[in-house]
């Protein structure tokens, strides 16, 4: 009958969606509170995250929800500011910041922000889809 | 008498199942929009629903498992084998994802009309046997 279990599966596609996109939220959050962090714990200069989508199989075939496979860090060049008063300068009197690019960060975050809008939009039209579906014939 | 009944509503429970199965696959392209790689996917309503209709559902591809001789065979009817096809990208990314974001949610607020719709039709016919039944 029309009460698949294929329209239950919406819910956990577009879920998935969410966790992953506030996943990598997160990372942006992380990213932006540690844009001017000098060391980190282990002394070096804190790196910036990114996130690696892969799709989730639900089935036979390849269509699904969202993972996060892992979390990468920014392989660029820690950013050098001359600083020699700084007690984290080298001998030339330089300081290695972190590597976070903020105008990056920030369209990651809209972008981030508008696909997790654009999952809730599909999670409450397949809501509506399933109580009519429920009333159906009354 | 009872297999008419089912006649009548054969159609439009064929159609619903596979306006909800599209729902899924475009709920998967949504999701799956910051994807790298990810290719749109799609299925050819009309052709998948004609096939539905004439050739019926494929009935050895979902059974209970016996466990005795004297258990009833439970046949039940699997969904028809849906192609999924690849959407033809007009913008390519570069990281590999074909999903344009204005296509599918285009397509998914058109799907769940058509679902609704096809609700709709469906209440109503029920409602004539019911009237039918009752007189």
């Amino acid at each position: 009958m029309p009460f698949a279990s294929s329209s239950m599966n919406i819910f956990s596609v577009a879920g998935s969606a969410m966790t992953a996109q506030s996943q990598r939220m997160n990372v942006t959050a992380s990213n932006l509170a540690n844009a001017e962090s000098v060391a980190g714990p282990d002394g070096e200069p804190y790196r910036a995250k990114q996130v690696v989508f892969e799709l989730a199989p639900s089935g036979q075939q390849d269509t699904g929800g969202v993972q996060v496979a892992r979390v990468i860090d920014d392989p660029s060049p820690a950013r050098l500011v001359f600083d020699p008063n700084s007690p984290h300068a080298n001998a030339d009197g330089y300081v290695a910041m972190s590597n976070v690019n903020v105008v990056e960060e920030m369209t990651n975050m809209i972008s981030a922000s508008r696909s997790y809008q654009a999952n809730v939009e599909v999670l409450n039209t397949a809501k509506t889809l399933m109580l009519k579906t429920l009333t159906v014939g009354q | 008498m009872i297999d008419k009944l089912d006649a009548a509503l054969r159609f439009n429970s064929e159609a619903l199942n596979l306006r909800a199965r599209r729902q899924e696959v475009l709920a998967a392209n949504i999701a799956n929009a910051d994807t790298p790689n990810f290719k749109a996917r799609d299925i050819d309503f009309n052709s998948t629903l004609a096939q539905a209709v004439e050739q019926g559902r494929s009935a050895n591809a979902l059974g209970m498992t016996t466990t005795s001789a004297r258990h009833l065979a439970g046949e039940a009817q699997a969904l028809p084998d849906q192609d999924l096809l690849y959407r033809v990208p007009t913008q390519s990314s570069i990281d590999g994802n074909t999903v344009d974001m204005d296509v599918e949610r285009i397509n998914f607020a058109d799907n769940a009309l058509r679902y609704e719709s096809n609700l709709t039709v469906i209440g109503a016919k029920i409602k004539t046997l019911l009237s039918a039944v009752q007189q």
